[in-house]
Order: C-alpha cells, then structure tokens, then sequence
C-alpha cells in the first residue's frame, strides 16, 4: 500500500477511541460548579479531600529539613483527629530516602517526581535510571512525565514504549503517567493521551494531568475529558486506572467541584484516595480552614490556615 | 537501547480491536476473564444534603387581573386555584376572566395604542429596558415563584428562564429605537392590538417572547397565560406597574382555555399569537379563518436529535439528555426522538443510561435537582397513557432507579429502545421526559426519517464532519438546525416552524416583523 493511502497516526487513534467537542465537555462540567454542597455532604467532602491530597513540594530549595515537616503535615494535617492524614507526599527523587524515614510504617505513601520532571528532555536511559533510583530509596508511588514531543510528532509507538519501559522500572511502585495537558494542548489530544497510557498501565496506576511546572494545569475540562477515558477504559477492559489532576486546585470548594465530576462520571468507586488524588500544595490548609469553619461556623483569623505552601 | 527500537512501529490499544469511542461496538462483555462485567456503582457513598433555594416567592394569596393598569376582579366574581405541581398544595387564586372581562382589555388595549403607537421607538425602549432591569432586581423571587408554579427546577428558573426573559427586553428595547432600519427601503409600522395566548412549559419566557417584540415594534396587547401557571406573568404586570408602562399598554387576562378562544377570536385584535399544542392551533385558526388578522402560530414538534457514528460521544449523549430532559421534557422543540447511527447504537444507550442514573429526580426547589415535576395531574396522565401504549406497541422501556417525592406529579426520566417510525411514541408529541430511541444507516436514511413527521420546529445534528452539517441542515425541513449542540436559544436568533409545527418566527429582526406592517 502506498504511504499516503494511511491516515495520519493521529487520525488513526482517534478513530479508534473517538473526539471530543470542547464547547460540550465544558458545559458538561459548568454544571458540577452549580451544584450545592452543603453542610454534612460539605464536610464530609472536604475529610475525603484531605485524604485524597498528594502534598507535594517540588523546589530546588527542598531540604531534608523542609521535607520533615511536610512529612509531619502530612501525618496529621490538623489537631481533630477526625481529619485524616493525607495520601501521599510528593517529592524530587533525591528527598524520597529522607521522606521514607519519617513516614514508613504510616498510611501515607511516598511519591517521587522521575523521568526527568517537568520536560523529560533527557535521554531514555537516564530517564529510566532516574525511575530505578527513587524505587531503590523506597518511593512506593513514581510520576513520570510522557514525552510530549514524541507526541506531538505522532510517535505514539514511542510514548507507549516508554512508558511501558518505566512502568517496568517501576517495580512494586505504582505509576502515576504525567500528560502535561497544557502542552498538549487539545481535548482530543489529552483524550488520545489517556488511551495511550492507560493501555499499559496496572490497575493501580493513574494518569496526572500536569506537572504543575506550566502556567495551564488541572481544570474541570481537562479532569473530565481525562475521566471519562478512564470510564471507557474501565467498562471495556476491567482494568481501572485512577485519576490525578495537580496543579492549579488552591481552593476547598474547587476540589469539591472535581469530586462532584467524580461522583457523576465514575461513581462511588472512585471515591477513595487509592483511585483519586488531588496533586497540591496550597490546597490542603484551605480543606482544613473549611473544615474548621463547618465545625465552629466561623472562619479562623487568617494567620491560622496559611495560603503559602512554605507554611507547612 | 531505547525499549521502543524492538517493537513494532503502531501505537497499540488494548481490548479495542473493534470498539469505538471506548465502547465495545456489539453487546457489551458480561465477563471479562472470569470476572463480573464491570459496571460503575452511583450509590450514595457521598450523598449531598438538601440544598433548598429559600428566597421568599413573594405570593399573594389571590390574584386579579390585569386591565389598563391596574389589578382588577373579573366581572363573573369566580376564581380558580393554582397548584404547587411538586406538592399538590394550593400557591393563590387566581381570576376567571370572561366575555367582559376580555371586551374591557381590548378596549382599553386601544385607548393606549393611540398614544404607544405613536411614541418615538426609543421612548417605548427605555421601558423595555426598565422591565427588564427591574426583572433582574427580583430575579431570585421570580425564579422561586416559576419553579413553585410550574415545577421545573430552580436550576432551570434561575440560570434560564428568568435570565433569557430579561434578555428579551433587553434585546427588543434596543431595536425599538433602530425600526427604520429593521427593513431597509421600507417603513415598519405597528399592527395595533395583538391577542396572544401563551403556553405552560416556559411561562415567563413564553411571555417575554411574545409581549417585548409586540411592545418594541409599538403594539399593544392583551395576552392570556396558561391556566396552570399564571402568576409569574402576575407578578411582572407589578414591574410593569413600577416600571410606569402606560396602562393599557400590556393586559393579562387569565382564565381558563375558552377565554383563550375569546381573546384569539376578538374583533379588535389586528393579529394574535399563539403558542401550543398543533391541535388547539388549528381550532383556532378553523376560527379566524376568513377574516384579516394577521396570525402566528408556534404549535408541537417531534424533533429529530441525530448522532452519526463520528460524533464524540460523550458530549452527545449530553446533549441527547439536555434535548429531551431539560424542563421535564415539556418543550415544543425538544429532542424527541433519538435516530442514532447503528455503529454507535449500543455504546450510545449503554452511555445514556449510564447518564440517566446520576440524573437527580425530586424537590425543584433543590438546587442539586435536575428534573422536577410534571405541571399537572392531567399532564402525567397522558405521558403515563403513551408509556402504557409504548410497551403495548413492542417498545422496550428503561428507567434509572430513582426514589420520587411521595407527593406531587414526578415522572422518572424514561428511554424506550426498538422503536420504529410506525409506533406512535415516534409520531406523536408526548411532551414529557420520554425519549424514543431509533437508528439507521445511511445519511438519506436519517434525513429520510427525521422528515417523515407532521411536524418540523427542530433538529439536531451530531457529526466531526463540517460538511454534514451543512447538507443537514438544508435538507432537514425544521426551523432550527441545531449542531453538536441541542436547546440553544438566543434573542437574537428567530425560532419557529415548518408543517404542523406552525408559521411565523419569534426572535431575531424576523420575529420583529412578524409584528410589524410595512409601508
């Protein structure tokens, strides 16, 4: 057959997994912000929150002391102990072994950013030493980012393979596939993405919308086009892949929003911090304000729950 | 070496060799390995409280009518109640107007055409501006009070129906001061008195529709609701008090259907508009007929929603719900009947009803509800009648399991598969949450059955492919088109019929004319 007789790859895949129109999937989820969480559903949605929350730093000034006490934070997020501890804490390879000190023996798991995070613009095989390393240290969940480029060029074989690759490297660890969807750029193309993913991953595993590293990251658009792969996947296979939108979810009621649009698309069984997570830093004292204010039924002075990650 | 190097050069997906938009394109697996097919569970793991809107309605216990300027009682002295659809518990009286009551609004209908006829058009738009500001002052009241009345959800009533009637003013007080150009060469004059008779399903809107282009193009009128849901259209006769229209200028005589026939066969009126059911529209154009008024008419529909086996899917089956869902399905235009592409078929109802289960039946007045009630006993009645004839007729039928109020007029939303075009719930208007699901296989086919109806108000079209698009919406005769979208509406877009589903349009410098006699 001659070469022109192919459609592009991009074409292809898309006639394998179908498109996305982006003026409906943003009125689909303008709706999940119109619906109103009010007292016990509005607690008990923001304690599910917590506990779904990746508290993660990710600065060149990260020391073992600062990861001490975002380990601590972690551990117990507020005096109550009905708030829960969160889910993980997400760290640059180097911090997984003094993470690991602090939290082994705990529920909360250690996550580590590899492959070269955020642009994953480095040659495979470091990528893939960078995976091992932090696996080696004890990282019991592993971020990678997929290489957008290849992508972008239509060598999904390529994005597939690799992530195949880490998802070896990875071990016992569970991965969690960083789509970086502002790159991306189209719906279509995060729901291409998915699919490429998820075809090679675990139960277990997640996809991630972002690295938090671009000035687009996770919305209720780029969640929901990213669910409702996951939703597909699910029906068609069996195999259930979790969710991570991270970046750009600083506010209590916003999370509620993203666990409506969980609710409505993927039901019940994906409530829980094993199948979704919330990638966020800020995020995690304004639940606690919120939660704070559902129990008192007022707001706390401002100097209590701090807007700057570097408060924890 | 890079582990890509040794592997074929074709990204691979697993488990679709032959599925479509992540759906298995035949029966779906009921066993995957051993394991129960996987299906997602929307239990009540988190369930939200009830979220009540809680503005004060604002209702009086009794409502007069409307008669230059001012609330007046009807001649006959009888009142009939008005009915909360959600709670079968009585809002207000409301006033039985009659013969006289309707002879005195036209009357005084055209003492004030004298003087609104001739205002200068931007004159008549400061009002119009000034209703629909003060409409968006009380716009929480109004949405409280049409979701009581009619039973639609606060959801709709507050982020459509009293917003879009707003727009409607607003859009038609800015042509009052343009109407030499509305048709270039020529000059536009108003007709006089208009009668209008206005259905249940969009009270406020349906008003809107009618009185701000009459009023724009500088009619007066005298205007009926529907006996079911009148005190919306009360309460705005207030802010055309407070707003300082002139008295006589809008009249509202309320009643029940025979004052309609009354208002639709009335001497003075130079033209009427109505808005309802095709057979009631005919009665009265068998009534006119003969005579020199000037009529629009926007009766039923059966509308065809079409998905072809390239539309995206998910967002489709958005709009399949939002076509046949939105206000309980009681809309003349909505998607009706779903032809869908027989590639998709399966993982388009497989979506659907996936879809359905997550939709929250109950209390209107939730915020979270997203269908509400039926508008009336009798209503519920004939959309239970063409449910019992639809499974007579072979159809099979499906609702989502759902818990409804134990009182008031609730209807679970409700799909029925293997329908054909000869089973009456394909044919007839059942105007209520019903969808009749059909497929087909060609292109001609689709237009084929999507024409193959009395009726022509609208249709959508779900397709990636532009071109599609353009040949549907020449060849499907409906008067609206709608593409990758479905319910869209917009002041400024003309809405109306082909066939039995009426004539005349609504909206647009169209609608405009439609009240206008050039000169």
């Amino acid at each position: 057959m001659p070469a022109f007789a192919y459609p592009s790859a991009f074409r292809r895949l898309f006639d394998e997994i179908g498109t996305v129109d982006a003026v409906g999937i943003e009125e689909r989820v303008a709706k999940y912000a119109t619906r109103s969480i009010k007292k016990g559903s509005k607690l008990s949605g923001l304690k599910l929150a917590v506990s779904m929350v990746d508290l993660t730093t990710l600065e060149g000034k990260d020391t073992p002391g600062k990861i001490a006490s975002l380990c601590c934070k972690a551990l117990h997020p507020h005096e109550d102990a009905d708030v829960p501890s969160v889910a993980a804490v997400c760290v640059y390879p180097s911090m997984v072994r003094h993470a690991k000190k602090h939290v082994a023996g705990t529920p909360v798991r250690v996550a580590s950013v590899a492959t070269a995070f955020p642009s994953g613009q480095t040659h495979f095989r470091t990528r893939l030493a960078e995976v091992r390393g932090a696996a080696a240290d004890g990282a019991d969940e592993i971020d990678m980012v997929i290489n957008r480029g290849a992508f972008l060029a239509g060598e999904f074989a390529r994005v597939q393979d690799e992530i195949s690759a880490v998802r070896e490297a990875c071990g016992g660890a569970a991965l969690k596939v960083i789509l970086e969807v502002s790159e991306l750029e189209t719906y279509d193309a995060i729901r291409a993405a998915s699919f490429l993913a998820m075809s090679v991953l675990r139960e277990g595993d997640f996809i991630k919308t972002s690295t938090g590293k671009t000035s687009l990251n996770a919305t209720l658009g780029n969640n929901q086009v990213m669910i409702d792969a996951i939703r597909d996947h699910y029906l068609d296979t069996g195999v259930a892949i979790g969710m991570k939108p991270a970046g750009g979810i600083r506010g209590a009621k916003q999370a509620l929003h993203f666990l409506v649009a969980v609710k409505e698309t993927l039901g019940d069984a994906w409530l829980v911090n094993r199948r979704y997570r919330f990638g966020a830093s800020a995020l995690l004292n304004d639940l606690l304000r919120q939660i704070e204010k559902e129990k008192t039924g007022a707001y706390q002075a401002p100097y209590y729950f701090s807007d700057a990650a570097e408060s924890y | 070496m890079p582990a890509h190097a040794t592997k074929p050069p074709t990204a691979h997906v697993k488990g679709k060799s032959a599925s479509r938009n992540g759906q298995s394109s035949g029966r779906p697996p009921t066993q995957i390995r051993g394991r129960a097919a996987p299906a997602l569970i929307f239990g009540d793991l988190w369930e939200f409280d009830p979220a009540p809107e809680t503005a004060d309605p604002k209702l009086k216990s009794r409502y007069e009518l409307f008669i230059n300027g001012e609330f007046v009682p009807p001649k006959s002295g009888k009142y009939f109640d008005s009915i909360n659809p959600a709670n079968e518990r009585k809002l207000a009286e409301i006033a039985s107007g009659g013969a006289s009551d309707v002879d005195a609004a036209y009357e005084a209908a055209a003492r004030a055409f004298e003087a609104w006829g001739r205002m200068p058009g931007r004159e008549r738009g400061k009002y119009l501006y000034r209703v629909a500001r003060l409409l968006q002052d009380r716009a929480r009241e109004f949405a409280v009070a049409e979701t009581m009345d009619n039973g639609k959800p606060i959801r709709e009533t507050r982020d459509f129906d009293v917003p879009m009637c707003a727009a409607h003013f607003f859009y038609h007080g800015g042509w009052a001061d343009k109407l030499e150009y509305v048709a270039p060469g020529r000059k536009a004059a108003p007709l006089g008195v208009v009668g209008q008779v206005i259905p249940w399903n969009f009270p406020l809107l349906m008003l809107a529709w009618k009185l701000a282009p009459a009023l724009a193009m500088g009619n007066c009128a005298v205007l009926k609701p529907a006996s079911n849901t009148c005190i919306t259209a009360l309460k705005l006769a207030e802010i055309f008090q407070d707003a300082g229209l002139p008295p006589g200028v809008v009249n509202i005589v309320t009643g029940p259907g025979s004052t309609g026939g009354l208002i639709m066969a009335h001497p003075t009126a130079s033209k009427i508009a109505f808005t309802g059911s095709t057979d009631v529209g005919k009665v009265i154009m068998r009534s006119v007929a003969g005579g020199d008024k000037r009529m629009t008419m926007e009766l039923g529909g059966k509308a065809a929603n079409i998905v072809f086996d390239d539309a995206p899917i998910d967002q489709a089956v958005e709009g399949i719900v939002n076509g046949i869902f939105f206000n309980q399905g009681q809309v003349c235009c909505a998607g009706s009947r779903l032809l869908v592409h027989e590639p998709v078929a399966v993982a388009v109802i497989a979506k659907l009803r996936n879809r359905l289960r997550v939709l929250r039946v109950g209390d209107p007045l939730d915020k979270n509800t997203d269908v509400g009630a039926i508008v009336s006993q009798a209503q519920l009645d004939t959309i239970r009648e063409y449910l019992k004839i639809g499974v007579e007729e072979g159809a099979e039928m499906w609702q989502p399991p759902c818990r409804l109020p134990s009182k008031g007029y609730f209807l679970p939303p409700t799909l029925f598969t293997g329908v054909t075009q000869s089973h009456r719930i394909a044919r007839e208007e059942i105007f209520g949450p019903v969808l009749s699901i059909l497929t087909f296989r060609t292109v001609d086919e689709a237009i084929e059955k999507a024409n193959n109806t009395a009726y022509g108000l609208s249709a959508g079209v779900w397709t990636d492919k532009g071109s599609r698009i353009l040949k549907m919406s020449t060849e499907l005769k409906a008067g609206v088109v709608w593409a990758n979208t479905f319910n869209k509406f917009d002041p400024t877009s003309p809405f109306g019929g082909y066939k039995e589903s009426g004539f005349g349009r609504e909206g647009g410098r169209q609608g405009l004319l439609d009240y206008a006699k050039l000169i």
